[in-house]
Parts: C-alpha cells; sequence; structure tokens
C-alpha cells in the first residue's frame, strides 16, 4: 500500500498547529509596524514589502522540525551517494573472493559483501541509482499527470469525461501489476525503469491537478485573461499550472518516495535494475539471503537507508503540505 | 442518491472496457510468446508446431478480433484458459482468490481493531510520549520494505524463537490454511503492522479533526463527560474516512499481496500474477486484472455510499 491511496486532502492535524502558528504570526505582524517603522525611520532597515505567500508558506515549512530534519537528511544522503565516491574508495565491481563477507572493520568500515564488494562504497553507487531513479520517475509523472490533469479541468466536458475515465481505468490496476507485466518482459535499464515508473505513477498527481483546474478556471484573472482573448493553452500553462503549484510540489515528494519504494519492490521480486548495478532494494535482498549466517552488514546499511530516506521524504512532504495549506487559506 | 449510483455504475462499465483494452493491447505490444512459453524454446525449429498452437487458441487472427472473441467470452463468464497450468482461469482463480481473502482479510480486520483505538489514543494525547512513540512506529513501518518486515518476522519468530513456520499454509483449498492456522500467523502480522501503520494515521487525523468541530464544544457546554463526547460523537463521525479506506482497500483483499505472498510462499492472488507474468500466461494476467479493477470500481463506489450514509450531510 502507498501513500498514493491517500487523498490529498485528508485531514491532517499538524494543518491546525500550522494555523495557530500562522495566528501568532499574525499577532507579531500587528506588532511589527511600529517596531518596522522604527528601524525604517533609524535607517537601520530598508521598508519592507508585504511578505509574499511564499515567505509566510516557508515559514511555517521552516517551524515544522521535522521537516527542516528531512530536508537535512535528503542533502545528506545526496552528498554521501553522490560526493562521497569522489572521497571513499572502494571495490564496487571486481569479484575478489579473498575479501568475501567480511565483518566491518579496518579497510573495510562496513564490511564486504558476497562477492567481496566493499559495502559502504556500494551503498554509495547503489544510493545513486535509487535516488535518480525516485527523483526522476517522480519528475516525469508530475509533468505528464500536471499537463494530463490541467487539460480535462480546464476545458472541462466531453473531454475532461473522457481524460478521467483513462485515469479512473489506469488507477484500477494495481500498479506493481502493471511493473510486473512490462518489466519482466524488457530489460530494466535505468532509463526503462524511470519511464515505466513514471508513466505508471502520473494518475493520481493528473486527478489532483484536474481538482484544482477545476476551481481555478472558474476565477476572475483566468475570465479576464479569456476576455482580453488568451487561448486555452495559455491558460493552462499560465494560469492553471502555475497556481496548483502548492499541491503539486507536496504530490511531487510522496511520488520520490514511492518510486523508490517501487523499485526496492521490483528489485525484491528480481525485476529491478541489471547487476552489476544494483539500487538499496537489490543490495538488501541479494543481504536478506545470509540473514541466517548473521551477516548483519549485509542487510543493516542498505534496509536503514531505505527507512531513513523514505521516512525524510514524507517528513517533508508532510511540512510542504502545512506550508501550502496556509498558503491557501490566505489567497 | 440512485441517480448519482445509475451514473456512477455507468461510468463504472466504461472505465472496465478501457481496462480491458488498455490490459489486451498493452500484453500483445510487448514482446513475448505464448506458444514459445508453453512449448519451451525448442519450439523455434517447428514453427508448424507453433502455427497450430496459434490457430488453436486464435493468435493467428488481427489483435482486435482476438479482443472482441475475449470479451465476448467474459461477458458470458469465460475467463479463459490457461494452458500454462491446463486449467481454466475461472477454477485458477476460485483456488487462489480464497487464500488471499484469509490472508488480508484477517489482517485488515486485525489492523482495523488495532488501529481505530490507536488513533483515538494518539489523538487524545497529541504531542505527548504515547502519540509520538506511536507516530514512529507508524512511520518505520511505513517506510520499511514489506519484504524486508517479514524476512525479519521469520529471523526472530521462526529461526531464533521458533514458535511459528517460516513458511505459510501450502496445499489445495482452505482446509490446509485453517488446519496449519499457525503457519498464517506471521504473514498476518507481517500485513497487519503495515495497515496499522497506514490506518491509524488516518483514525489520528480524522479524531482530531473532529476535536475541534463545533458539535464537541455543544455537547460539551451540556454537560456531556469527556468520555461520552469522545464515543458518542467523534469517534462516530471520525469512522467516516476509516469506511473509504475500507472500500478502498477492497482490491487489495482481491489482489492478495504480493509481496508478503512471494515471502512466505503463499499460493494467493498476488503471487499467481507474479509467477504467470513471468510465463506470459496471457489469460490469467487478463483475468486477475480485470477481476481487481472490477473489486476497484466496486470499493470505490461503495465507499461513496457509505459516505452518504453515514454523513447525512453529504447530498450527491
Amino acid at each position: 500500500m502507498t501513500y498514493q491511496g491517500i487523498p490529498p486532502e485528508s485531514p491532517d492535524p499538524s494543518i491546525r498547529d500550522s494555523a495557530f502558528v500562522s495566528e501568532i504570526s499574525d499577532v507579531a505582524t500587528v506588532a511589527e509596524p511600529r517596531e518596522a517603522e522604527a528601524a525604517v525611520a533609524a535607517g537601520m532597515l530598508p521598508a519592507t514589502k508585504p511578505r509574499s505567500a511564499f515567505r509566510r508558506g516557508l515559514e511555517v515549512f521552516l517551524e515544522n522540525r521535522l521537516a527542516v530534519v528531512g530536508v537535512g537528511v535528503i542533502v545528506a544522503m545526496l552528498v554521501f551517494c553522490f560526493v562521497g565516491p569522489l572521497f571513499y574508495h572502494g571495490n564496487t565491481t571486481v569479484v575478489d573472493f579473498a575479501h568475501q563477507t567480511l565483518p566491518p572493520g579496518a579497510g573495510h568500515p562496513l564490511g564486504t559483501d558476497a562477492n567481496g564488494n566493499d559495502v559502504l562504497a556500494r551503498l554509495m553507487t547503489s544510493g545513486q541509482i535509487s535516488l535518480e531513479v525516485g527523483i526522476a520517475a517522480a519528475i516525469l509523472a508530475t509533468v505528464v499527470g500536471v499537463i494530463w490533469g490541467s487539460v480535462a479541468g480546464y476545458f472541462g466536458g466531453a473531454l475532461d469525461a473522457v481524460m478521467m475515465r483513462i485515469v479512473d481505468a489506469g488507477l484500477s490496476i494495481p500498479v506493481l501489476f502493471l511493473l510486473l507485466v512490462v518489466v519482466s518482459l524488457v530489460t530494466p535499464t535505468e532509463g526503462i525503469l524511470i519511464a515505466v515508473i513514471g508513466l505508471v505513477s502520473w494518475l493520481t498527481t493528473a486527478r489532483l491537478v484536474r481538482g484544482e483546474a477545476l476551481s481555478l478556471r472558474v476565477r476572475e484573472y483566468v475570465q479576464a485573461m479569456k476576455v482580453m482573448g488568451g487561448g486555452g493553452s495559455r491558460a493552462v500553462s499560465r494560469h492553471i499550472a502555475p497556481n496548483a503549484i502548492g499541491t503539486i510540489m507536496v504530490n511531487l515528494t510522496f511520488q520520490v518516495a514511492d518510486a523508490i519504494a517501487f523499485i526496492v519492490a521490483l528489485s525484491y521480486l528480481g525485476l529491478g535494475i541489471r547487476p552489476p548495478q544494483e539500487d538499496w532494494g537489490a543490495m538488501l535482498s541479494s543481504g536478506v539471503q545470509y540473514v541466517s549466517d548473521g551477516y548483519w552488514w549485509l542487510i543493516l546499511p542498505a534496509g536503514a537507508c531505505i527507512v531513513i530516506v523514505i521516512t525524510a521524504i514524507l517528513w517533508i512532504g508532510e511540512g510542504l503540505r502545512d506550508a501550502v495549506e496556509v498558503r491557501l487559506q490566505r489567497r | 442518491m440512485a441517480l448519482f449510483i445509475v451514473r456512477r455504475v455507468l461510468q463504472a462499465i466504461v472505465v472496465l472496457l478501457l481496462v480491458t483494452m488498455f490490459t489486451f493491447a498493452l500484453l500483445r505490444a510487448i514482446p513475448g510468446n505464448p506458444a514459445i512459453a508453453i512449448m519451451g524454446p525448442g519450439a523455434y525449429r517447428n514453427p508448424a508446431a507453433i502455427k497450430v498452437f496459434d490457430q488453436t487458441y486464435g493468435f493467428d487472427k488481427p489483435w482486435y478480433s482476438q479482443y472482441l472473441l475475449w470479451l465476448s467470452n467474459l461477458v458470458r463468464g469465460n475467463l479463459g484458459y490457461s494452458w500454462n497450468l491446463n486449467q481454466s482461469v475461472i477454477s485458477l482463480i476460485g483456488q487462489r482468490l480464497p487464500k488471499s481473502l484469509v490472508l488480508v482479510g484477517i489482517s485488515t480486520a486485525l489492523a482495523l481493531v488495532i488501529a481505530i483505538p490507536l488513533g483515538v489514543v494518539q489523538a487524545v494525547r497529541r504531542n505527548k510520549f504515547v502519540d509520538h512513540f506511536f507516530n514512529g512506529f507508524s512511520t518505520i513501518f511505513y517506510a520499511m520494505p514489506s519484504f524486508l518486515l517479514g524476512l525479519l518476522l521469520i529471523l526472530v519468530f521462526a529461526i531464533k524463537i521458533p514458535i511459528f513456520p517460516a513458511e505459510a499454509p501450502q496445499g489445495e483449498g482452505l482446509a490446509p490454511v485453517f488446519q496449519n492456522f499457525n503457519a498464517l500467523v506471521l504473514p498476518i502480522i507481517s500485513l497487519a503492522l503495515i495497515t496499522i501503520a497506514l490506518f491509524s494515521r488516518y483514525m489520528r487525523s480524522s479524531v482530531m479533526d473532529n476535536l475541534t468541530e463545533d458539535y464537541v464544544r455543544t455537547a460539551k457546554a451540556k454537560g456531556a463527560s469527556e468520555r461520552r463526547v469522545l464515543i458518542r460523537h467523534v469517534l462516530r463521525n471520525s469512522m467516516i474516512p476509516i469506511a473509504t479506506l475500507l472500500g478502498l482497500s477492497l482490491p487489495f483483499i482481491i489482489s492478495g499481496a504480493l509481496i508478503t505472498e512471494q515471502v512466505f510462499n503463499y499460493p494467493g492472488m498476488g503471487l499467481l500474477f507474479y509467477q504467470q507474468a513471468q510465463k506470459s500466461d496471457y489469460p490469467v494476467l487478463l483475468g486477475i486484472t480485470v477481476l481487481v479493477a472490477l473489486a476497484t470500481v466496486v470499493g470505490s463506489l461503495l465507499a461513496d455510499i457509505a459516505y452518504a450514509v453515514l454523513d447525512p450531510r453529504v447530498r450527491y
């Protein structure tokens, strides 16, 4: 089961927390002007513009400690996976039975696996695959979903009905089934995996964005643009999609977590990326074969990376959702 | 309401048709030859045999007439025949579906029984230790790959402390499942933990939402005790999203839990789909997909109806 099952408008209590926070900051803004005026008068501060919706959202996001920790964790993971290999060199490709399944120790901080490869170095290269596929697939899904959803929602009518029935049909087929059929019959490279996961995950995004578009298309500024002779593609690209950006970003975050989880599941079923390349899921599933031998260093590091990254992404997503809610309230 | 249901049923039929078309096209578009899959790679040397096979099962016809043939059979309740397992798809599903129903059904019920009180406690003791503790619990089980959870359970409760078997009950039909129920405990726990993580998050936010509603203040002002407000008012209203969630998890009950079934080698629907996907067994894949799609459509319809019944403010 994935986060996709959760309707985006699902009532989240933390939203109220943030509403409370913004009430406090309201008080602050009431008190602020006098101080600010004094500061401006004293030449200490430039006269400030009223804070933008983006700034207010950012403040709420930063108030959420878990979300900030989440961002820190993801940045650290990106550095670990992409910058780490520049400083830490270990055998990740050559089979070396002389150094098979060594426990963590000097020379191999996290030990070696069944092929004699260094677990730490392998963790970095596998992490690159997991993160690349996760992020790229989520972006692909978002781009397709946003276009599909905003076109359906903006134009409405028969076009909307047809487009949304296609989305319903897609959502009626379990994602793992779709992935399985496609991946078991084509050789999964990194690119194919991104394409396949992206192209089965855009449906929820499309449904969300369509909902936003339905409410946005009757707004005055969209009507005004129409009166001035603007066409449908301009409405979609300049007004509908940009104004749904909050919802889109929140959804994108959860999509990344889902995509990472999908490749983990595929790798476990033996349908993931082909060796010698592998993702954290493949590392973990080859590690668990040695579960009864007590080689914990083949299981714990990869398992921890998956759990930590997905948790961090969830925290970021929840923080973003709060921030967007605040923005919407003030609209 | 009646009009709404009629409209939804019509939509559902359209959606199901699209699902069949899409699945059919996908299976045909992808390389993989059923004749080779059944007769083995050696069949390449015997084109005549492939031709006979294709003619027998209609693979020599263009894809649209194959589709129409399949569809007309479907309408008559015939889901086709698995050459691979030498069995009709209906009877295959008849064997496997009860197994998935037992596994996923029991886990879902167990998850409900645990997640509802858990969510209420978390909401009432919000931001206290209990809340943070179970929040951490649900996040970890949500983020953890389900096969890792299953294997850890096997490691601890089947290998280190051997109280449960590592493999789920085998054999035909439901009888061995209930005779050997001990073996189903670990799969159920594994699946239930993940479902609890999901449901309790819902329940927590739903209860918290309801706690701020006006009717809670009114009830309190009229002198109702905390307990009465919680049980008679808040709990009832907070169950509405859970009803929706149950409707939406109907397809999972039908499709089975692929990964968990694979970890414990439990011959349910998910495992069947996985095994036949690797053998290009189209009729089985199509049959299962259609059935799951039907469950999805029915489930979301039921969820909508439940929503309207439980919340009198909702009008369709």
